[in-house]
C-alpha cells in the first residue's frame, strides 16, 4: 500500500470506510489517522497519515504466534488471524512494534487490518482506499515493476514507519 | 520538535496509550514456572549428589510440589486467554519461531518427568500417599519401575528444569518491539531467581532439620548474590541499548516504578533477605521465616515489575488527541 501524504488531508474517511466495510466493533478501529508536526513556531509542517497494520514482510507477530492462527495470505505479504486457531494469548499484540492489532473482538479472538483481504481477492482495492476522497492511497504489488504502486515509489521519495525493527513493513508513505 | 498526534482515536485502552494486554496471570505464571523449575533442579541435584540424609525434603518430596505450583500457573495462564475454548490449539500445532510455542510442548516433557521422579522418592516422602497408590492396580509396579530409574529421571530433571527456567524469560526477551524485555540477560536472570525462590521454599519447608535448612540457605546466598549481579549487568545493558531501552529504563529511576522495583524487589526481596540469610548462618536468630518468604515474594514482584515495564516500553507513541497547551507551548518558543 502506498499513500501519498501529500495529498492527505486527514479527512478520517479511511477509517469510517474501514468500520463500515468489515463490520468493526464498537470503541474499535483497525486503521487511525495521524497528524505530525514538525519544526518551530511559525515554521512549522505539517503531514497527515493513514496508518494501519504494516503486513511486514519479517511481521514479528507471525513469528511469536504459538498455534499458526497469524499467517500469511497466500503468496502475499497480508498477514491474516485465523480465528478458529486463535486462543487469544495477546502474545502478537505484544510483538507488533506498531501496535496494530486490536485487543480482542468481541467473538474472542485477536483482530486486525486484513487490507480487506475479502475484497482483493475479487480484484478491488481495499475499503480504505476505495473510499478516499483525495485518491491519496494506492493499493497493489510491490513485486510487479509495473504496477500503479511500483511505478509511484520508482517516481517518489518515500518512507516506510519504524524501519530500524528489521519487520520491512509494507505500507509506504510518499514525501 | 516532531509531534505526532492521533486525529482518529485508536480508542483501544489496552494498546493506548501504554499496551496494557497482561496484568497479574502472565507474572504468575512465569513466577510458578520459575519456582517449579527450581524445585526440579534441586530435587534432581539432590538425588544425584546422594544427599538423601542431609536433605530429605529437596531429595523425596520437592519435585511432588513442581507440577502442582506449575499446574496453579498454568491456571492462571489459561485465565488471561481471550479466546479459552480454543487453548488445544497450543497442540495442534508446533511453531518454531515461537516460544511460546516451544513452551507449550515443552511442558509436555515437563509433567511426566517431575511426577516420574516424585513417584521414586514417593515411599520415602510421601509414605502415605505411596501406601494409596499401591493399592491401586499397578500402583506399586509404577513406584519400583520409577525407583529403577531414579538417577536417569533426575538427570531428565535438572536438564528440564533449566530449561523451564530459561524459557519464562526467553519467553518475554524474544518479544523484540518491547525494548524492555529485549535482553538476552532475561533468561538467566528469571533462571537464578526461580532457582532461587526454590531454594527459599526448601528452606521453609525443612525449618525444623538444621542441616537441610542450613545447606538451602547457604545455596540461596549464592543465588541471591547471582541474581544481584544478573539484575546491574541487565541495568546496564539497557542503559547502554537503544534510545527505547534507555527510555523505557526512565520508568525504576524516578518513574512510576521506582518503588516497587527498588523498595519492593531489590531492597526487600533481594538486599533484606541475604543480610537476615547471613545472619541466620552466623547464629544471629531473627524470625527466620522472614528471610525465605521475602525471597518469595520477591521473586513474583520482580516478575510482575519486568512484565508491567516491558508492556510500557515501545518504539513509538502518539500523543492521544488534540492538545492546545502544546499549541501555546509552540507558540511561546516561536517567539
Amino acid at each position: 500500500m502506498v499513500i501519498d501524504t501529500r495529498l492527505c488531508i486527514g479527512c478520517g474517511d479511511c477509517v469510517v470506510a474501514c468500520k463500515t466495510e468489515n463490520r468493526v466493533p464498537d470503541g474499535l478501529n483497525r486503521d487511525w489517522v495521524v497528524e505530525a508536526t514538525r519544526g518551530r513556531y511559525p515554521q512549522l509542517t505539517t503531514e497527515f497519515r493513514s496508518e494501519r497494520c504494516n503486513h511486514c514482510s519479517h511481521a514479528t507477530c507471525v513469528h511469536a504466534c504459538p498455534t499458526g492462527a497469524s499467517h500469511y495470505w497466500g503468496d502475499s505479504n497480508i498477514v491474516l488471524v485465523a480465528p478458529e486457531k486463535c486462543t487469544g494469548c495477546k502474545a502478537c499484540i505484544a510483538a507488533c512494534p506498531y501496535d496494530a492489532r486490536l485487543i480482542l473482538h468481541p467473538d474472542g479472538y485477536i483482530d486486525k487490518c486484513t487490507f480487506c483481504a475479502h475484497r482483493v481477492a475479487r480484484g478491488l482495492d481495499p475499503a480504505c482506499v476505495a473510499g478516499c476522497p483525495t485518491h491519496c492511497m494506492h493499493f497493489g504489488r510491490t513485486d510487479d515493476p509495473a504496477s500503479a504502486v511500483s511505478r509511484l515509489l520508482a517516481s517518489r521519495s518515500h518512507k516506510v514507519l519504524l524501519p530500524e525493527t528489521g519487520n520491512e513493513p509494507n505500507v509506504f508513505y510518499l514525501g | 520538535m516532531v509531534e505526532e498526534i492521533l486525529v482518529t482515536l485508536r480508542a483501544n485502552e489496552k494498546v493506548d496509550p501504554t499496551l496494557a494486554i497482561w496484568g497479574w496471570e502472565v507474572p504468575l505464571y512465569l513466577y510458578l514456572g520459575g519456582l517449579a523449575a527450581g524445585l526440579m533442579v534441586f530435587a534432581a541435584l539432590t538425588v544425584l549428589q546422594r544427599r538423601d540424609e542431609q536433605a530429605p525434603f529437596a531429595a523425596s518430596r520437592a519435585v511432588l510440589w513442581a507440577p502442582v505450583v506449575l499446574s496453579v500457573g498454568m491456571a492462571a495462564l489459561f485465565l488471561d486467554l481471550e479466546h479459552r475454548l480454543y487453548v488445544y490449539r497450543f497442540y495442534t500445532a508446533f511453531e518454531p519461531s515461537s516460544p511460546m510455542s516451544w513452551g507449550s510442548w515443552f511442558l509436555v516433557l515437563v509433567y511426566p518427568a517431575s511426577i516420574a521422579l516424585a513417584l521414586a522418592g514417593l515411599r520415602g516422602g510421601y509414605p502415605v500417599l505411596a501406601a494409596l497408590l499401591t493399592r491401586a492396580p499397578g500402583g506399586a509396579a509404577l513406584l519400583d519401575l520409577a525407583e529403577r530409574y531414579r538417577r536417569p529421571l533426575a538427570v531428565a530433571n535438572v536438564a528440564l528444569g533449566v530449561c523451564l527456567g530459561i524459557y519464562t524469560g526467553i519467553l518475554l526477551s524474544a518479544f523484540s518491539a518491547r525494548p524492555f524485555w529485549n535482553t538476552g540477560l532475561l533468561g538467566p536472570l528469571f533462571l537464578v531467581s526461580g532457582l532461587s525462590t526454590a531454594a527459599a521454599l526448601i528452606v521453609l519447608a525443612a525449618r525444623h532439620h538444621h542441616a537441610e535448612k542450613t545447606l538451602f540457605t547457604r545455596i540461596d546466598i549464592g543465588l541471591i548474590l547471582t541474581e544481584a549481579l544478573l539484575v546491574a549487568l541487565l541495568l546496564v545493558n539497557l542503559a547502554t541499548g537503544t534510545r527505547p531501552q534507555i527510555e523505557a529504563l526512565q520508568a525504576i529511576f524516578g518513574g512510576g516504578h521506582t518503588v516497587s522495583f527498588w523498595v519492593f524487589f531489590a531492597l526487600l526481596g533481594l538486599l533484606v533477605p541475604l543480610v537476615l540469610e547471613v545472619l541466620e548462618l552466623r547464629g544471629v536468630c531473627l524470625w527466620f521465616v522472614a528471610a525465605p518468604v521475602l525471597v518469595l515474594l520477591g521473586g513474583f514482584v520482580l516478575r510482575q515489575v519486568t512484565v508491567d515495564l516491558g508492556q510500557q516500553s515501545a518504539w513509538h507513541r502518539y500523543e492521544q488527541g488534540y492538545d492546545a497547551a502544546l499549541i501555546e507551548r509552540l507558540r511561546e518558543v516561536g517567539r
